[in-house]
Formats: C-alpha cells, structure tokens, sequence
C-alpha cells in the first residue's frame, strides 16, 4: 500500500473519475474530466452529453463515476441539468429530502454546447438555474471520427472540412462560446486548460461555489483528431494559451480577467506546427491566423483593464 | 364529498396534477395545451401548489428537464400537443427506456403541414412506439380521474414508465363541463407518495444512462416490452382501486349498448361522445348497433378486444390519424393484426376522419356506420375510406 504524502500544495487524492475508462492514449479530455471531477468533489450529479466522454466513461456494465450520474443525449444535457436541480430543490423546500446542497455540473462537447446543445444551453443560463456547465472542447466531433464543428478553428483539416486544392480546411473562425455565456449575464465564465491544471480546478471549484449558473470552457487537447503524438497534449495545450489562440480568463458578475500576465504572445506557429491538422497551411494562412489571435488577444486585455494575473502550472 | 361543477377542462387537468402534489411541472407553450400549463404557473405563483415549475425554452427540453427531474426522485408532470410532441420524441424513448415515471397531457392535435392547431389523432399515433403508457379519455371527469391514476400506475414498482394521457384538443381542452375534482384527502389515500427506487443521490451513486453494447441492448428492449405488456394489470387494479376510492371506474374497452348487436363502431377520445348519440338513434331506429371506445391504447388490450368482438359481424373502425401509404388508419391495422389468427372474427372496416378539427356529426357517425355496413356487404376498391372528404 502506497504510504500517504503530505504537502501544502498537494492535489486532493479524491477521485470521482476513476481511471480504466477508455479514452484514446494521451487525450486531454479525460484529463480535464479528472482534474474538475477532483474539484467537483463527492456532493454532485454529473449530466452528460451524448459524446466522447459518455462513451469511453460508461460501457455497460463498466462505468468510471464514482459520484452519480445521468447520460440520455446528444442535445439536452442543459435541460436534464435543469430538472435535476429544479427537482431536488423543490424535494428540499417540500422537506422530502434532506437539503444537502448537492451540485449539478453538466459536461458536453464542443459539439454538444455550441451547436446542437446551444439552445438547450442558452435557456438553461436565462432561467437561471443552479448549476455548472462545463464545455470540453477538443474543437470537433471526435466521438463520430474528426468532423468539423462551430468550435473548431480556422484552418483546421477535419473529416468534413478537408483542406484541398479549393479549400484551407476550416473556412470559418471558432465560435466564441464563453462570451455567448457571458452575454447572458450569468455570475461567472471561465476558460480553463488541463496544462494549467491548479488554474482549471481553481475555477471549478469557484463555479460550483458559485450559486446560480456558471459556465467553464475547458480546451482539451485531442490527439486524434489534432494528429499529433500523443504524450504531447499538455505540451500542446500550453502553447494554445501561450499563444493566446485559447486565452485562459474569467469573466465574474461581467467582469473580464485574464489569469495569465503574458508579457509577450508566442507566435501562433509555435503551436500550428506542431499539429497534423494544420499542416496545409500556407504562410499567408497563417499570418491571417496571426493577426487575427493579436487582435482577439488585444481585445480580451483591453475588457480585462488591468487586472491580469499570473495562473500557476 | 367532492362537489360536482362547471369547469373547463384544462383547469381541471391542471388541478388534478395539483392534486396529485406534483413537485416538478417542466412545460412548453402550445396550442391547444396552453391553458393547462397556464393553470399550473397560476397556482405555482400563488402558492396553492408547492412546485418548481420550469419554463423551458422548447418541448425537447420540456421532456429533458422532467427526465432529469425525475432522475432524482420529484414526481414530475407536461403537457404538449402535436408540434411539441413530436420535438419531444426521442427524448420520449429516453423516459421510458430509463424507467422514468411521470405523467403528460397531450392534447391531441393535428401535426403540421398544414400547420393546423386543430384536433386529430396524429401527435398520439406517431409516438406509438416510443414505449409510454397511453390512454385516451372521452370527456373531462375521465381526463382528471386518469391523471390521478397516470401516477399510481406509472409509479407502481412493477411499472415505472411515464404515462400520456390523451384529451382531444379543443373538443376537450376548451370546453366547460360538469367535473367533480376530488377531495386531496381521498387522492392521498389513493395516491401513495412517490418513492423512486434508485434516484441520483450522492449517498448511493448509480450511472444511469450506460452505453448498451450489441451484447446487451436486445435484452434491455425485451425487458422493456414484458414490463409494459405487464404494466397492464396494473393500469386494470389502479382504476378498480380508484373506483372503489371516487366510484368511477374505467376500462380498456368500454362498452355501449352492445347487447345483441352484430355491428360494432370503435371510436377513441371525446367523438365517442356524438357517436353514443348516433348509437342511441339508430337503435331507437331497430338496428342493432352498438359502440366500442378504446381507452387503453397501450398496452394494447388484446385480450379484452378480442372478447369484446367475438360475436359480431362487422367492426368499423374510426381512426383520426393516417398511416401514409400504409394500411389507412393505426388503430384498423392494429386490430386487424389482433384479429388476425382468431377463428371467428368480424369483417373489419375501417374509416379514417376527423382529421385537423373536422367535425364529425351523429348524422356523420349514422352515415359511416351505413357505408361501413354497405362495405362489408359489398366490398371496397380500398383498403380504407375517409370519411367525408372532398375529391
């Protein structure tokens, strides 16, 4: 038996998520899931979409939820948050349970959150039930092979945006779904990466600590459908927000903040390069890539004024 | 004892669902079910009913946010009709796949295009298959009494599947009839509170909603099946039981005047009412007619159709939904196939009509009645007639 270790620093040993799911080797996802699962805690139900983190998590009669949890589909995770939190409250306030508390986060994809979930997700925000809903974003339908999605980026070959001789790939730019969470003037937004992971646990605990609505968008780096080896991910997960083309922030009660002082941004092939996805691309494409990161960038300092601070790794 | 009163229907669904101490009301807008979701907000906002009333921003979360509601124990009630219902649809599967029980009104409405907000039976044929408990009520008394009912039989330990209950929009949803709503003392002692088995609750945690491999998805469904074919018994003890408790009792197959009759009508939802009164007329004429209303739509009630046919000679069969390109009418076909293999069975005709709020008269039932007579006699060049449509 393992001896226990103490240390100020150390990361709980709690682990909701428990390991032998079946993840691809390597995939950021699952990290971010167990990363936010520590900082979830016991005291929750977890809803989740249709997708990766369903499939690889709960094989019949296997599952890794140590806490409970809900999968029904694609779209709905939002609106299944809705009524497990309306339905416990209204238990509690009519003294058929005991009030305890108890969390709802909701986990999806990219896919799920910002296309066919978007409105299920936007409704539940508006009512303002509460609830977490954390985005993993591994920028395309991974679960069904590589498809391109609102959230995947500019530039990106996937299997339904191929680059070609009459296409660069991705011909659109990345849906910015944090600021279409911010918009509904919830109390707390917050982008996240496992690179960072004290950062991301931080600011799950921060949103479940949060009453009301609270929406995280974790990047999670996926090795197959980013084509790159796959004991780099949180490699390549630090060169998105050392770039600033995933930029780590929070925005509470509407207020923008950014987590890391970047005194200076990478330059965007720093991190272009090291995936397969972006391999096509031309130096032209990517001095677009450029500048059109600068000036997001620029834009997420500007709304943050001065307050940006350092995120420990 | 409860007094009997004027009350449009809609109200009195929502009361019943008051009642019936609902912790969770999850509701879309919709004509024509609108008043009863309206009702419900009324008496959240006022405090006579102690519930989370959700007003989602679509029918598809609708049905999610009462599968999540009822995932953690709440009894949970809907209402939709038509469009609404039919958004609902696969999360329909998901409710009674994962055995969750709860209770939805549909107020039967025909399905766009064209858009008509008027009543038929298409919304309710075309979630068939999705594994709930369906059962369609006549007038206003029977579609408070089943909501009452909806949930003891949908919570009953040997069923745990959610129940529609189907009341024809408008023809039922917007009317004033005489309702006696029963007394809370006698719903609590017919309706026991809800306990769900395993709900989501941090002190035991269960994963609900795992991923169904080939090796294990057929069992799932056939476990399914038996338990709603099963279900059926406990549909026939509630409303014994509620009988014994409010002196109404109901049935799969109800009944009317057909002692000695060799012809049959079989109707469902509120135009039973009109064609009771053709009935009555062509028997004050000397035919022996005589009417069948199929309140039980599933679990199928084979038995007891069967029984109920076995000395007849012709059935007509009234749908108010079309099976496109198919056999006419879901309701003739079904019960054709029950009918199928049994040694002595009547001709069976059917009629599709009523489609989209046309109005069927006791002249009209007289008159379909006859033709379906003259068909059986001589034969039709289809397999299904509509009746009074314009060419």
């Amino acid at each position: 038996m393992a001896t226990a270790v103490h240390g100020p620093g150390k990361i709980t040993e709690l682990e909701p998520f428990a390991p032998g799911h079946r993840a691809c080797s390597g995939c950021g996802e699952a990290l971010a899931v167990r990363l936010a699962a520590k900082a979830i805690g016991n005291n929750a139900i977890i809803v989740n979409a249709t997708g990766c983190m369903e499939v690889v998590a709960s094989p019949f009669p296997y599952t890794s939820w140590r806490i409970p949890w809900i999968h029904t589909l694609f779209e709905n995770a939002a609106a299944v948050a809705s009524g497990a939190e309306a339905g416990l409250k209204a238990m509690e306030k009519k003294g058929k349970i005991p009030k305890r508390n108890t969390k709802i986060v909701a986990f999806a994809g990219d896919g799920g959150t910002s296309d066919i979930g978007l409105q299920a997700l936007s409704g539940a925000l508006e009512r303002g039930h509460d609830f977490v809903y954390i985005c993993l974003d591994n920028e395309a339908y991974m679960n069904t092979g590589i498809q391109r999605s609102s959230a995947t980026p500019y530039g990106a070959s996937t299997t339904t945006s191929p680059a070609g001789k009459e296409s660069l790939g991705q011909t659109t730019w990345k849906k910015n779904m944090p600021a279409i969470a911010a918009a509904h003037d919830i109390p707390y937004v917050a982008t996240a990466c496992p690179s960072y992971h004290r950062d991301l646990m931080k600011k799950v605990t921060k949103a479940v600590e949060t009453p009301g609505p609270a929406y995280i968008h974790i990047l999670s780096v996926c090795p197959t459908g980013w084509r790159c080896p796959t004991d780099d991910a949180i490699k390549v997960g630090r060169l998105a927000i050392r770039t600033g083309i995933f930029p780590l922030y929070e925005v509470e009660n509407g207020q923008y903040k950014l987590s890391l002082s970047l005194t200076k941004l990478e330059p965007v092939e720093n991190y272009l390069k090291t995936q397969g996805r972006f391999r096509h691309l031309t130096e032209n494409t990517i001095k677009e890539i450029q500048e059109r990161v600068t000036r997001e960038y620029n834009k997420l300092v500007e709304l943050s004024g001065k307050s940006g601070g350092e995120a420990s790794s | 004892m409860a007094k009997r009163e004027g009350l449009e229907v809609s109200v009195a669904v929502a009361d019943a669902a008051m009642l019936s101490d609902v912790d969770v009301v999850s509701a879309y807008p919709i004509t024509p079910q609108t008043h009863i979701v309206e009702h419900l907000a009324e008496l959240v906002a006022n405090g006579e009913l102690n519930a989370a009333y959700i007003p989602v921003e679509s029918e598809h979360s609708a049905m999610s946010a009462c599968v999540g509601a009822s995932a953690v124990g709440a009894r949970t009630f809907t209402a939709t009709a038509a469009q609404g219902l039919e958004l609902m649809h696969e999360v329909l599967y998901v409710a009674s796949a994962m055995r969750y029980p709860m209770v939805m009104t549909v107020a039967n409405r025909a399905l766009s295009a064209p858009i008509s907000i008027w009543g038929d039976h298409s919304d309710a044929m075309a979630v068939r298959d999705t594994g709930w408990i369906q059962i369609f009520v006549e007038n206003g008394q029977e579609a408070v009494d089943n909501v009452i009912c909806g949930f003891r039989i949908g919570e009953d330990k040997r069923v745990l599947l959610p129940v529609m209950v189907h009341l024809d929009g408008f023809a039922l949803t917007h009317v004033i009839e005489p309702i006696e709503l029963p007394e809370k003392k006698d719903v609590e002692r017919f309706l026991p509170p809800f306990k769900y088995p395993l709900p989501l609750d941090p002190e035991k945690p269960v994963t609900m909603g795992a991923l169904g491999s080939p090796f294990i998805y057929t069992e799932v469904k056939w476990a399914q099946e038996i338990n709603l074919e099963k279900a059926k018994d406990v549909v026939l003890e509630s409303w014994q039981e509620f009988g014994k408790v409010f002196g109404r009792t109901y049935s799969p197959i109800e009944q009317y005047r057909t002692d000695g009759a060799k012809v049959l009508l079989l109707t469902m939802g509120s135009y039973s009412e009109t064609a009771m009164v053709a009935v009555d007329k062509m028997r004050g004429d000397g035919k022996e007619i005589g009417l069948l209303k199929l309140r039980l739509w599933r679990p199928f009630p084979y038995e007891e159709l069967r029984k109920a046919v076995k000395d007849i000679d012709v059935l007509i069969v009234l749908d108010r939904a079309v099976s496109f390109g198919g056999p006419g009418g879901p309701v003739c076909s079904e019960i054709k196939a029950a009918l199928y293999a049994e040694e002595k069975r009547p001709q069976v005709i059917g009629f599709v009509g009523g489609l989209g709020g046309r109005d069927i008269s006791m002249a009209g039932f007289e008159e379909m009645i006859n033709r379906g007579i003259e068909i059986a006699r001589t034969g039709s060049e289809r397999e299904f007639e509509i009746y009074g449509v314009r060419e």
